[in-house]
């Protein structure tokens, strides 16, 4: 039996409420260290200028498919899922530009030797940002190539090391019902958003935290300011605004897996050969893609299986799709 | 004779406003990101209206008196028709490219476009035989034909509905609409029975 707990989002003591001027210079560090990635390799997001200026030296990330073409940063940003805002596209990102994200702390908790409530400054001063072009398949039949910027999850679980009895992770999203405003009615789904994965998926080095995309920080409705991308799973897996990691012994119950579970499954990998029960997943539509060129065909785990196929190797994907 | 014409031309006008409407959008870069979804899916849009306004003259003539009608009727589900075209026309060639194998799996797997498929073939009969000469030729079967309009309205909301994910205040909405329009024709069977039954002869049973 699943028994529904009110999740509480638990208050962070007063003493621990980071001073203003310390989120100025959160910003700050996101920008340098954002110019300082970007400079070394990719100039086309970044003004030549400060390209030239600064020669940084960030190796390019080998898990980045270079050769790919990123889609157009604006579709990208007018091309979001984010039903805490808006059930549909255009009104997500508008209604998005309201939240807040000023403080951000994580709340990293559970299976792990070193719980606690994380800065986001904190976190990004011990990470290297790399930039990754990946691609991103949405349930929806749509797909998109996009440019994140980020670090490997494992870089950030090894910190606070997990204990060998962690075997899932539970993310979690902001609860900020009044600029989330969906978040006021649990009709359609119950909030706050919650994604999981299993603890080898998590330790995966394709699977990143992205604090930014295109050179530059998160946009609000692209998961500012911390998000995860998964890329051989589908987009809503890759949960936005993360305000708790929590490392568990069971599979966490996620959101749409909660509210239709024939329809979306735990794992969530993308797979042709798994239609969805009422749309094929066979074919994709590439943003950017001009009149007349055909839909792509979709790949098994997004062209990633040679990467990730081992960690399903005994198992029936029809059965755990 | 020419006030009506003119009437029926401004119709036929206002039935391509919102093609020539989606023109402007192709043309200004309008659609969104994903432009050939929103092209799809506005000609959908436009077919399911159509067809809810030719399900509409019936009653409206019936409540109104008016006489001339049944051309618009005819008039508007063959608008209908020619939108569900265009939206059948897209999803094959700007959308797939006419990639036959692509398109195949796509329908095998996709439950709610067998509905639209359904729909489609439905509204495609009634077509052609919209011209006088098929009404001539069917003669009582036509009208038996063209109640199948229900049968492709409510397969056409079936293929509408079921692809949903999110909002659902224009589909309600739809529905009510439907559901007025289907109240009304049982209404007027409802009444039509009741005032054959006094017009028979007394004593006869039925």
């Amino acid at each position: 039996m699943i028994i529904k707990t009110h999740n509480q989002i638990p208050k962070i003591p007063s003493s621990e409420i980071t001073d203003p001027l310390i989120f100025k210079e959160r910003r700050k560090i996101i920008k340098t260290m954002l110019a300082m990635t970007v400079a070394g390799m990719v100039s086309p997001y970044t003004k030549a200028e400060s390209a030239k200026s600064k020669g940084a030296t960030v190796a390019k990330s080998k898990f980045s498919n270079a050769s790919l073409t990123p889609t157009s940063a604006e579709l990208v940003k007018n091309y979001t899922n984010y039903y805490e805002f808006a059930f549909d596209k255009e009104g997500s990102t508008q209604l998005a530009q309201t939240l807040r994200t000023d403080p951000w702390s994580v709340e990293i908790s559970g299976e792990v030797e070193k719980p606690g409530a994380y800065h986001l400054e904190t976190i990004l001063r011990q990470q290297t940002l790399q930039e990754r072009i990946y691609r991103f398949r949405c349930v929806e039949a749509w797909s998109m190539v996009v440019p994140w910027v980020g670090f490997s999850l494992a870089d950030l679980l090894k910190i606070v090391k997990p204990l060998s009895t962690a075997k899932f992770v539970k993310f979690t999203t902001l609860y900020q019902p009044e600029t989330m405003l969906n978040q006021r009615s649990t009709a359609m789904l119950t909030w706050p958003y919650v994604e999981g994965l299993r603890i080898d998926e998590a330790m995966h080095p394709l699977t990143m935290l992205a604090v930014g995309m295109y050179g530059d920080v998160l946009p609000k409705q692209n998961g500012a300011p911390l998000r995860l991308v998964v890329p051989w799973k589908y987009g809503f897996k890759s949960i936005k605004a993360i305000v708790k990691i929590e490392l568990l012994k069971k599979p966490p119950l996620t959101t749409w897996n909660q509210s239709a579970p024939h329809e979306y499954g735990f794992y969530a990998n993308v797979n042709p050969a798994i239609s969805h029960p009422r749309w094929s997943q066979n074919t994709e539509r590439q943003l950017g893609s001009g009149f007349f060129t055909p839909r792509r065909q979709t790949e098994l785990f997004n062209g990633y299986g040679e990467q990730v196929a081992a960690l399903y190797r005994d198992m029936d994907l029809q059965h755990f799709f | 004779m020419l006030q009506i014409n003119k009437l029926y031309l401004s119709v036929i006008a206002g039935c391509l406003v919102p093609l020539v409407w989606l023109g402007v959008d192709i043309a200004l870069n309008n659609l969104g990101a994903n432009p050939i979804q929103a092209l799809h899916i506005r000609l959908g849009d436009w077919a399911l209206r159509f067809l809810w306004l030719t399900l509409a003259i019936t009653p409206l003539q019936t409540m109104t008196k008016w006489r001339g009608m049944a051309d618009y009727r005819q008039l508007l589900g063959l608008v209908a028709f020619f939108y569900a075209t265009a939206h059948l026309v897209v999803y094959l060639i700007v959308d797939h490219g006419l990639m036959w194998r692509l398109i195949a799996i796509d329908i095998l797997e996709s439950a709610y476009i067998w509905f639209g498929v359904l729909a489609y073939l439905i509204i495609f009969a009634l077509a052609i035989t919209s011209p006088k000469l098929a009404k001539k030729r069917l003669g009582k079967n036509w009208k038996k034909l063209h109640r199948s309009i229900y049968l492709a309205s409510g397969a056409a909301m079936i293929h509408y509905f079921w692809q949903l994910k999110g909002n659902l205040a224009e589909p309600v909405l739809y529905l009510l609409l439907i559901m007025l329009l289907l109240g009304f024709r049982i209404l007027v069977w409802l009444k039509n029975r009741q005032f054959n039954k006094m017009m028979l002869p007394k004593g006869r049973k039925q």
